[in-house]
């Protein structure tokens, strides 16, 4: 079967979008977007579906292995990683690929993320001193820093927009894992700057755990984030 | 203020970055995507350190030795000391980052590796290099809020510019903008290993292109070894790329099979009793490749897990088998998995003695992007180590020099800095042909012809520098008529003492020369 993989297009510097689509023959059953995306890129010379020469397709990607978070787009209207996103379990043989909407886009599937990492720095977080590691936490340390910052949970998020106080889930997970390898007495500041830019502004929907690739459930850090605010463990 | 550049943000270039920072130093941290999607992120097994903690009475002097026999005595002894001396203290300083290494009753765990007999690998589950990177993604961090760190993510290295053997600029693309930024002063390159030269066939990242170890190549830097390239014995082809089976699937009990004469035969187990499955990887490689070709034997060889126990998938390896599961449709704990052979590392790269310089002043290299400590063939955990040790070190020598940095853009044009994909696969083409498992002057002689051909042809500067660079990989194993390690000639089947050497490419006069000579070692 072939696939049509229709993709909101930019061009650099440009303010407009536009939709062009491409023909893709799988090489085999387990074949993801990416794997698309990464054959287009390697024709000699590109035609669209109808025959017209086309610009090469540009997307970020690394690792093809769900691992790195380069690779998020929106896919059929749900953000996900394009290496994760295996084609045969779409219903239909059209595929729609577009850039995560929430970013600025640059360029084609390429947008600038810049502000997820930003905001880490804001909300200072990093150890001040040495890791004071409990082996109680040790596994919630090692789930919270899995985390690949794809920025798929603030695409679906509610509340977030680029720019915004509300920083949303992606400080999440990196909180966790700061908060599980410090003493109580030093996790104030942090929790300061938790209330002011996480918890103040998260209106509790959820949509994030259902969409992190990685399968972090938002749920369940946000309830250990306020157990280590009271408790020391 | 002194700024050093560093190119590269994966785990030397995040451990030249913190040292730096540490030393009050500040640095440029340039790098084509952000740490998060640097390949380190990938490594799954461990890092090694003998911290002799699982009662097996495990010394430093053993991962000396160890280092030095996996890699067929060919590195210098004095860097193997460093590193091996080193390790301990660069596994407790990750600690400190809190990095959740598995841990039990206030000591840290350590799995067996492959080339080693005792417990010296440090893990977090069969994810180590993203919880490595993520503790220290999360260090450096404060070093940029303090404005020590400057980032420069989304930046790609265009051009190196030296003279008399002297670093004078770096040029680097931004990719959003389009602006080209020249950077003046000390660098180090800390770029990974040359997966672009085998596009679609490592275990690695695409952000590995390879271009910077060709633009250094280009410069005038020594580049060393390049003909040990590391072949994983257990990977499987997913499309795009291969997919790593890690080591620990081996370490933790793991064995390798073949159909013999309608019987599983455990090849490994009945050719070397003491090691078994878990030695060195080129040796492994090397057996699978042999056995395949055993008229007796058929079909693939396969991975046998179904002996594990619930605990050991539950608590080391859950991230493995769910990734065979989504990628291959097969749980590995009920039945066996075919795998193959891939390429995995890169012995070879940007040559620097003890200190991390190369031959140009003012440059630097460490990690996988620089040939240091591995000699003809890496132990599984090593090369985080190599990597976080390489970049500490690396920054080190850097900060001692007291030469000043600038940066300014450049109106400067880089059209074609971007690989052309039909070049890279004519280039994937040649090495294939090669540079694969087993060598000989034939294989060699057609893949240097087909790369001299490419370079008879109207090319880019930079497709026209990978070409060099490939061509460099194949002339060295052409001159290196033994076999060590991960270089197998079935024409010269044995080791010859007289070459122990590394082999040294270098463009002089434009013309590319490949000499052997002692390993650089000293300086540190
Ligand atoms: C699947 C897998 C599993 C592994 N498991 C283990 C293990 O268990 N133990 C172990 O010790 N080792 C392991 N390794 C090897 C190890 O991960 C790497 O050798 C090591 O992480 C390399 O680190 P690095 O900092 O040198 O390079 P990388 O992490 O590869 O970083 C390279 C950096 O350079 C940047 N870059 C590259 N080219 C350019 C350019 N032209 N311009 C700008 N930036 C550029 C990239 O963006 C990136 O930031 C594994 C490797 C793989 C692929
Ligand atoms: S929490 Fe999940 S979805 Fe959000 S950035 Fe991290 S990995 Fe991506
Ligand atoms: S390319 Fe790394 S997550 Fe898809």
């Amino acid at each position: 079967m072939k696939y049509i993989l229709k993709i909101r297009r930019r061009e650099r510097g440009s303010e407009t979008d536009y939709f062009q689509s491409f023909f893709y023959e799988p090489q085999s059953e387990s074949d993801t977007a990416a794997t698309a995306l990464e054959s287009l890129g390697k024709c000699d010379t590109l035609t669209d579906i109808n025959g017209e020469p086309a610009r090469k397709i540009e997307w970020e990607r690394s690792c093809l292995q769900q691992k790195c978070g380069a690779c998020a787009m929106v896919i059929n209207g749900r953000p996900q990683l394009a290496c994760a996103a295996v084609l045969a379990e779409f219903k239909s043989s059209e595929v729609l690929i577009e850039p995560l909407r929430k970013f600025p886009t640059v360029c084609d599937l390429i947008v600038d993320r810049t502000t997820l990492f930003e905001n880490l720095k804001i909300m200072k977080l990093w150890l001040n001193d040495d890791a004071d590691r409990r082996e109680k936490l040790q596994e919630l340390a090692y789930r919270s820093s899995e985390c690949i910052q794809c920025g798929c949970c603030l695409e679906v998020c509610p509340n977030f927009y680029v720019g915004g106080r509300f920083f949303g889930m992606s400080t999440v997970p990196i909180t966790t894992r700061l908060l599980s390898e410090m003493p109580k007495q030093k996790r104030k500041e942090i929790m300061k700057l938790y209330d002011r830019h996480t918890f103040a502004g998260c209106g509790k929907s959820l949509a994030c755990s259902n969409t992190c690739p990685k399968k972090i459930d938002t749920e369940e850090l946000l309830v250990n984030v306020n157990r280590l605010r009271r408790k020391e463990e | 203020m002194k700024t050093v550049n560093i190119v590269g943000a994966g785990l030397a270039g995040l451990s030249a970055a913190l040292e730096l920072s540490k030393r009050g130093i500040a640095c440029n941290l340039i790098s084509s995507q952000p740490s998060e999607r640097a390949q380190s992120v990938l490594a799954e097994g461990g890092i090694n350190a003998a911290l002799n903690t699982m009662g097996e009475d495990d010394t430093v002097a053993e991962h000396f030795y160890d280092t030095m026999k996996g890699g067929c005595f060919l590195e210098a002894e004095s860097s193997v000391k460093n590193l091996t001396d080193g390790a301990p203290v660069v596994v407790e300083e990750l600690l400190r980052l809190g990095t959740p290494f598995c841990c039990e009753e206030g000591r840290i765990m350590l799995r067996n590796f492959g080339g080693q007999k005792k417990k010296r690998t440090a893990y977090a589950k069969s994810s180590t290099g993203k919880m490595i990177m993520t503790a220290m993604i999360d260090a450096v961090r404060k070093y940029e809020a303090a404005g020590l760190v400057t980032r420069y993510p989304r930046h790609v290295l265009v051009n190196i510019c030296a003279e008399d053997g002297k670093l004078k600029y770096i040029d680097v693309k931004d990719m959003f903008g389009g602006s080209v930024i020249r950077f003046f002063g000390e660098t180090i390159l800390c770029t990974g290993g040359l997966n672009g030269l085998f596009d679609g066939l490592t275990t690695g990242s695409i952000l590995n292109t390879a271009n910077a170890a060709a633009l250094a190549l280009g410069a005038g830097a020594e580049l060393a070894n390049l003909e040990f390239v590391q072949y994983h014995p257990t990977t499987v082809r997913i499309t795009g790329k291969r997919m790593l089976i890690s080591e620990a699937a081996r370490g933790e009990g793991g064995r390798l099979f073949i159909m013999k004469s309608g019987k599983p035969w455990y090849f490994m187990e009945e050719k070397y009793p003491e090691l078994g499955n878990l030695m060195p990887r080129d040796v492994v490689s090397r057996e699978m490749f042999f056995v395949k070709r055993d008229a007796d034997c058929e079909g693939e060889v396969m991975l046998d897990m179904r002996e594990l126990d619930d605990a050991v998938w539950e608590n080391k390896l859950s991230d493995l088998r769910n990734e065979i599961i989504s990628y291959m449709h097969i749980d590995p704990k009920a039945e066996p998995v075919p795998v193959s052979p891939g390429i995995h590392y890169f012995m070879g790269g940007i040559r620097v003695d003890d200190a991390h310089r190369t031959n140009l002043d003012g440059l630097f290299a460490a990690g996988e992007a620089a040939c240091k400590y591995h000699g003809a063939n890496r132990l599984g955990g090593n090369s985080m180590l190599g990597a976080v040790f390489g970049g500490m070190t690396a920054a080190k020598t850097a900060s001692g020099s007291e030469c000043c940095t600038r940066a300014e853009i450049v109106d400067e044009k880089y059209g074609g800095d971007e690989a052309t994909f039909a070049v890279s696969k004519r280039i994937g083409e040649a090495l294939t042909e090669g540079m694969g498992i087993v060598r000989t002057a034939e294989t060699l002689s057609s893949a240097q012809k087909m790369l001299e051909e490419l370079l008879d042809g109207d090319l880019s500067r930079i497709d026209s520098l990978r070409v060099t660079l490939g061509l460099a990989m194949v002339r060295s194993a052409e001159l290196r008529k033994e076999s060590r390690g991960a270089h197998y000639r079935s024409d010269f089947p044995k080791t010859d003492d007289s070459q122990r050497l590394h082999s040294v490419a270098k463009i002089k006069n434009g013309q590319l020369t490949i000499a052997l000579e002692k390993p650089k070692a000293g300086g540190a």
